[in-house]
């Protein structure tokens, strides 16, 4: 597996290096809290496997089929806007699984 | 009670004769896991409850109302919802986490009246293939208890292997029934994508997940896997049985399996593998299967494609996670470091990993160059079967490209892991359903691993992947 590879990160095209600022970024949009280690760990595993993934840009996908085969077809599956469940069925269920609630409601910290 | 060679099927006639009661059956299969488990972790947790839920059973069978599943032991991996129980998905993060209703395949199986032993580990969140990520530890291979029993549904496919269930369910997204099923020495069935509801199992990558059974024998997969597929409007990607008409293949005796060779016979491939491979071909084409040889040229790229749009989907779905709802709360001074606080302590490494490379292939400036055009090659692998199925009825690989590897082995480089899926994941890309079969053993170091082989049929011909797995399985006996 290892000669497949190395093989396919040679050709990778489009990657290069990925700065530790792209990593903050990341870890901002994702809120998943890191030490700068670990930041620096990410960041070496991202590239690696970033370059193995990259062979995908190999296949060539424009000349094969129309756009719908290319990117398939999707389907809306809809049901009508009934309210079935009576108000506040489940509502003490689901509460007691937050880790903060009261009086009914999910508590969380001050947003505005 | 003879609960080493005890199927479900076999199990079921002994019930129905009244050779032994559900309670009898539950309570040996309970005594084996409790003991075997202190060595190999594989359930998190045996129920208290299987003795009430076994005198249900017999209540059932007294009735004479028995039905194929009926009092039959099964583990279920952690991932799936059993109203009041608990359910982490190997995850610090759903720590302490009660399931409030059942997932949509527990409620079919409680309707036969089966007694849910425990639940079984996983990697967290289903990512992994060697069940070493869970918070829980890593679950150990029966077979040689050094090495790991394959994953993520390890824990599923060790608590079959060590007869500490009759049966199990996993969930499979890139492999996670198929390889360790291959790796314990079990059968293991990943259907089409749409036959069983996904409804109530937790989401790793949407397009991809599907629950399956892990079984003994390849009759018992077709059983357990009747008694849990079939439409559900809970579930917008179940099919209907309309849909499923315009499948329809016609029955045959004899099968053409076509063998994309290229594919199989790759560097990084043991030599064992391969060998044990040629061999069971040999006993198929004995018994009068046609082995042909096919060309599948961008089966190649579909490792590289399932590593964009599993963590893509993947860091969408965890998004839920976030220490308002549900599980495990690290408060911080804003609701937004609250989040990014309980997420970075909730999860672990591979987790946190998966969620960042899917982020990145999901961001401003990535997306067309990786998401998009991994969708693309998807749909190019898609119709890559298509074409092959209109000259042959089951396409034929190894399950795995390795026996069971040594625990830690592959932990620190991921890549590495990852190729462990190189044969699994085309099949989850196109939705196709596939089993694997155990094929054969090799001996190392006085231990003998157990190797599978993996069919794949055509969109819901689950028929099909029974009939040939019975075929190889009688001719290993």
């Amino acid at each position: 597996m290892k000669i497949h590879f190395y093989k396919c990160s040679d050709s990778g095209n489009i990657i290069g290096m990925i700065e530790l600022k792209e990593i903050d970024k990341l870890v901002e949009l994702s809120r998943v809290e890191m030490t700068t280690e670990e930041k620096k760990e990410i960041q070496k595993d991202l590239e690696s496997i970033l370059g193995y993934i990259s062979e995908i840009q190999e296949v060539v996908t424009d000349s094969v089929g129309s756009p719908e085969e290319r990117m398939g077809v999707l389907r809306n599956v809809m049901r009508e806007d009934n309210n079935e469940n009576e108000e506040g069925l489940y509502t003490d269920k689901m509460i007691k699984s937050a880790p903060k609630s009261e009086k009914g409601y999910i508590k969380v910290k001050k947003i505005l | 009670m003879d609960i080493q060679n005890l199927t479900i099927k076999t199990a079921h006639q002994h019930l129905k004769n009244k050779d032994f009661s559900a309670v009898e059956l539950t309570e040996a299969f309970f005594q084996n896991a409790e003991k075997k488990n202190k060595e190999i972790n594989a359930y998190v947790e045996i129920f208290g409850d299987y003795k009430k839920q076994a005198e249900l059973a017999d209540k059932v069978i007294a009735d004479g109302k028995i039905s194929p599943l009926t009092g039959i032991p099964l583990a279920i991996k952690d991932n799936m919802l059993i109203e009041g129980k608990v359910a982490t998905a190997g995850s610090k993060i759903l720590d302490g986490y009660v399931a409030t209703y059942d997932a949509t395949v527990i409620k079919k199986l409680k309707a036969t009246n089966v007694v849910f032993l425990g639940r079984a580990n996983m990697d967290e969140f289903a990512m992994g293939s060697s069940t070493e990520t869970s918070c829980y530890g890593p679950t150990k291979n029966p077979h040689d208890i050094l090495r790991v029993p394959g994953g993520s549904s390890g824990g599923s496919a060790a608590t079959v292997a060590m007869d500490g269930a009759i049966a199990a369910l996993g969930s499979d997204t890139g492999g996670s029934i198929r390889q360790p099923g291959s790796f314990c020495g079990v059968v293991g069935l990943k259907p089409t994508y749409g036959a069983v509801s996904r409804y109530g199992v937790m989401a790793m990558a949407s397009s991809l997940d599907q629950i399956g059974p892990i079984t003994k024998t390849v009759e018992d997969a077709e059983l357990l896997f009747e008694a849990i597929q079939g439409h559900d409007s809970m579930d917008s990607t179940s099919a209907t049985e309309e849909i499923k008409k315009t499948y329809t293949r016609e029955s045959k005796q004899k099968y053409t399996i076509g063998v994309p060779t290229d594919f199989v016979y790759t560097p990084g491939v043991d030599k064992e593998v391969l060998d044990n491979f040629k061999i069971s071909l040999e006993k198929l084409k004995d018994q009068g299967h046609k082995v042909k040889e096919i060309s599948l040229p961008n089966l190649k790229y579909s490792l590289a494609a399932y590593y964009v749009i599993m963590p893509a989907e993947a860091s969408t779905n965890l998004a839920r996670f976030d220490g308002v709802r549900f599980g495990l709360l690290k408060e911080s001074d804003t609701l937004f470091s609250d989040y990014a606080k309980t997420r970075g302590v909730g999860f672990g490494k591979e987790v946190r990993r998966r969620i960042m490379l899917g982020t990145y292939v999901l961001s401003s400036g990535y997306y067309d160059a990786y998401y998009n055009k991994a969708v693309s090659v998807r749909n190019i692998i898609k119709s890559d079967f298509k074409k092959a199925f209109n000259d042959v009825d089951i396409i034929a690989t190894p399950t795995a490209p390795t026996p069971a590897f040594k625990i830690g082995e592959k932990t620190s480089d991921p890549l590495q892991m990852y190729l462990e899926d190189i044969f699994t994941v085309p099949v989850n890309l196109a939705g196709i359903p596939a089993i694997s079969v155990p094929s054969g053993f090799v001996e190392k170091k006085g231990k003998k691993l157990p190797f599978g082989m993996q069919f794949l049929a055509s969109h819901f011909q689950e028929k099909i992947l029974f009939e040939i797995g019975k075929d190889l399985e009688s001719q290993n006996k």
